[in-house]
């Protein structure tokens, strides 16, 4: 008899997992997070009926790597950076995504056309441009303020503390275009060993000022608690804490690196159907330009950049927040996703060594 | 027991015939056999325990230590070159081996494998990767001579140093990633060799983790003795009122307990500003105590005290007070008394407070990565690197099997110099 009732328990809450169905997106947290919850998970619930559940990574490619080989994914929907896109499909760990069967745009142009260049790949699809800024807390500069990438690494001339994010990534290309290389040159400089004793160099200008962080939310914190001076950041958190929190904190655009974040579907998602219901859902033209409403990442289509009004204040205009706006790329990097493929292990052994060496 | 029996029956089988139980089996036997039935017995109680160290403990080991040796993201994907590399041994590859290499590339590229290949010969020769990926997705199409269609398609093809790693890479199993864990190379005239200073990273940042678990080790000694001796020493009432200050902390999230020295520590926080109110320092002029080696020691001292005061505390509880009294009686001073009479009693105290801070603090990662900047790293954030970020596992599992070796190798010292049974944890 008891046997009996746990069995037809069990078999209740089967039957029941399968009717409700939920999908697990993971992705970067904090604002970031919040931005896609409020713009595409809650509408696509409200839809489908397909519960969403959020969860968050550091860098959502570990966990999926991880899960995959070990063969054990929970992870259905996954946010991750270009390079990081690029070498999971290399490998093996997302299924292909088919860039046709994604919604064409309110007035018919295919997908495929849509989507700005290189933002669809076999296995992804990109939903947003973000990129690495640097930002200061405007209280602290009653005087003259910085403007360049050049006066993030002076401190002689503004003496304080820097923040950066620990990694040979965006770091040596920012020391780079700060020591003078022209950003459409800087790879070509960085593939060569001199380019990478150059960044090395400039970056050793500031060593002893710098202060570490690993997590996005890490940056504005660390501008708020006064523990850093500057501190290079993802824009959109600053422009969130500026925002919404009422931070004092200004973006400086001159030597910002452009990247792509893009939805992937880890092999082996426990719902793989739905999960592409929801990468379908969340790229179309509308909820592009609506997660623009709660961050300021400029969308992956064309078609949504009109779309883009207001911060979700109802008072900031978004547009000349984005990072894809003209008054902000006249100094704009592209991060090169196969330099990084390439490059990844020897400057990250040669930046870990630099940081490690007194 | 079983030694016990065994012999026992080999040494005398002619008396083993003579004596005989009720039913007339020899007494020997019935011996042995009862004897078998009681040790199968206790297996089967500890057998549980058994399991759950096998399960999740040696397996893990034993599967972390295998993957430093072994990768076969080039070997298990490329089976022609491989075939190849093995019937031809030493000699320079001709176009067979390059036909060999496009016809795996076109299967690895099919497969969506390409990339797996590309990491593996990358750790070797940077700059590689995107060689393989990009050559994938033409292999399809490349036709006869194909030594020719790849070297168009990219010079590197022809480099003898691709070749080389593609030839080590051949075999599943490889001392590679150890020998980098060493700050070594592989150079193909010299053979081993140091990788250049400034590339150096894993042999500093070993004896700095060292080091720093020394210096932690020590504090916390300094600090816990008197503490420990206290807790000892006062009224049972009283002291368990402090023995709730010592624990309080040690059931608290390690997270929580870092964060909050992030708050006490940070250069706008408590303590800076407590200094600055009261004009011990400027305002202008701030110590930094945190993001630097400083802030790793203090936070891992605070947290790991406890592991030091409750070993000790529990050997000093056993003290009898009359030993010191009785030195005191006979003549010694206040400082001799303590020392020759007290100290050495606490020793199987201290042996184990030092060694279980000092592993402890070793294996540390959270804390010197949120406190810790960037001279407060220890060799767990390496692996922790190459586990999260680098995604290259073999080398975290390298890095790690020494990190278990130079552990190992202290516990023996100290079984050497102390002994292990001379310690005492509570």
């Amino acid at each position: 008899m008891k046997k009996t009732l746990i069995l037809s328990t069990a078999l209740a809450g089967l039957a029941f997992g399968a009717s409700a169905q939920e999908i697990t997106v993971m992705s970067w947290g904090g604002a970031y997070t919040k931005s896609q919850v409020e713009a595409y998970h809650k509408p696509f619930t409200e839809k489908t009926g397909i519960k969403v559940i959020s969860v968050d990574a550091d860098n959502p490619a570990t966990p999926i790597k991880a899960q995959v080989e070990a063969g054990n994914v929970s992870i259905d929907v996954a946010d991750v950076e270009l390079s990081d896109a690029v070498r999971l499909c290399d490998e093996g760990l997302i299924y292909p995504i088919d860039a046709a069967a994604l919604p064409a745009a309110p007035d018919g142009t295919p997908a495929t056309e849509d989507f700005i260049d290189g933002a669809l790949y076999d296995c992804a699809v990109a939903s947003i441009f973000w990129s690495t800024v640097y930002a200061y807390d405007d209280s602290k500069f009653p005087g003259e303020k910085p403007t360049t990438i050049e006066d993030f690494f002076d401190t002689a001339k503004f003496p304080g503390k820097r923040g950066l994010r620990r990694g040979a990534k965006a770091n040596f290309e920012m020391a780079l275009m700060a020591d003078g290389v022209p950003a459409e040159e800087v790879y070509d400089v960085l593939k060569t060993p001199e380019g990478v004793d150059r960044a090395l160099a400039k970056l050793g200008t500031i060593k002893s000022d710098i202060i570490w962080w690993e997590a996005g939310a890490q940056p504005p914190q660390l501008l708020a608690d006064g523990e850093v001076l500057m501190t290079t950041a993802y824009n959109g958190r600053i422009f969130n804490a500026a925002a919404a929190e009422n931070k004092p904190f200004v973006v400086v655009w001159d030597g910002q690196i452009l990247d792509l974040d893009l939805f992937v579907i880890p092999k082996g998602a426990p719902n793989k159907e739905a999960a592409l219901e929801f990468i379908k859902f969340s790229t179309d033209t509308q909820r592009l330009a609506d997660q623009a409403k709660w961050i300021s990442y400029g969308p992956a289509r064309k078609s949504s950049g009109p779309l883009v009004g207001l911060f979700n204040d109802g008072k900031t205009e978004m547009a000349p927040h984005m990072p894809t706006a003209p008054a902000n790329m006249e100094n704009a990097l592209l991060n090169d996703f196969e330099f990084w493929a390439d490059y990844d292990v020897e400057l990250s052994e040669k930046f870990n060594a630099w940081v490690a060496a007194n | 027991m079983a030694d016990i029996a065994d012999t026992g029956m080999a040494s005398a089988p002619a008396r083993a015939e003579t004596l005989k139980t009720a039913d007339g089996t020899p007494l020997k036997a019935a011996l042995a056999h009862a004897a078998k039935r009681a040790r199968r017995r206790a297996f089967l109680l500890v057998a549980p325990l058994l399991a759950f160290v096998v399960l999740t403990f040696v397996a893990p080991i034993g599967q972390m230590l295998y993957r430093s040796v072994a990768n076969d993201g080039f070997s298990a994907n490329m089976p022609n070159l491989v075939r190849w590399f093995a019937e031809n041994p030493e000699t320079e590859p001709d176009e067979s081996a390059y036909a060999a290499l496009a016809a795996d590339l076109a299967l690895a590229a099919e497969a969506r494998t390409i990339g797996v290949v590309g990491t593996r010969i990358n750790y070797d020769v940077s700059g590689t990767r995107s060689l393989f990926t990009s050559a994938g997705r033409r292999a399809a199409r490349l036709e006869a001579p194909y030594r020719e269609a790849l070297l168009d398609l990219d010079e590197e093809w022809g480099s003898p140093a691709l070749w080389s790693a593609m030839r080590a890479a051949s075999a599943a199993h490889t001392p590679n990633f150890y020998i980098a864990a060493l700050d070594r190379q592989v150079d193909p005239e010299e053979g081993i060799v140091s990788v250049p200073e400034d590339q150096r990273i894993y042999v500093p940042l070993f004896w700095r983790t060292m080091m720093i678990s020394a210096v932690i080790a020590g504090i916390c000694l300094l600090l816990g003795f008197p503490v420990a001796h206290l807790l000892a020493t006062l009224p049972m009432r009283l002291s368990n009122l402090l023995m709730i200050l010592v624990l309080l902390p040690f059931w608290t999230s390690l997270l929580v307990r870092t964060t909050s020295w992030m708050v006490l520590l940070q250069s706008e926080g408590v303590v800076n500003d407590v200094l600055v109110s009261f004009g011990i320092v400027a305002d202008d002029a701030r110590i930094q105590m945190m993001y630097n080696q400083a802030g790793t020691i203090i936070a891992m001292t605070h947290i790991l005290l406890p592991f030091m005061i409750l070993p000790l505390y529990s050997v000093m509880r056993t003290i009898p007070p009359s030993y010191v009294r009785a030195a005191r009686s006979l003549g010694a001073n206040n400082w001799t008394a303590f020392w020759r009479v007290y100290v050495p009693q606490t020793v199987p105290g201290i042996g184990a407070g030092v060694l279980l801070v000092f592993i402890l603090a070793v294996g540390y990662y959270i804390t010197p990565a949120l406190v810790g900047g960037s001279s407060g790293q220890l060799f767990s954030n390496m692996i922790a690197f190459h586990m999260t970020r680098s995604l290259n596992w073999s080398m975290a599992a390298a890095l790690a099997a020494l990190l278990l070796g130079a552990i190992l190798l202290l516990y023996w010292l100290y079984d050497r110099l102390i002994g292990i049974d001379n310690m005492k944890f509570g």
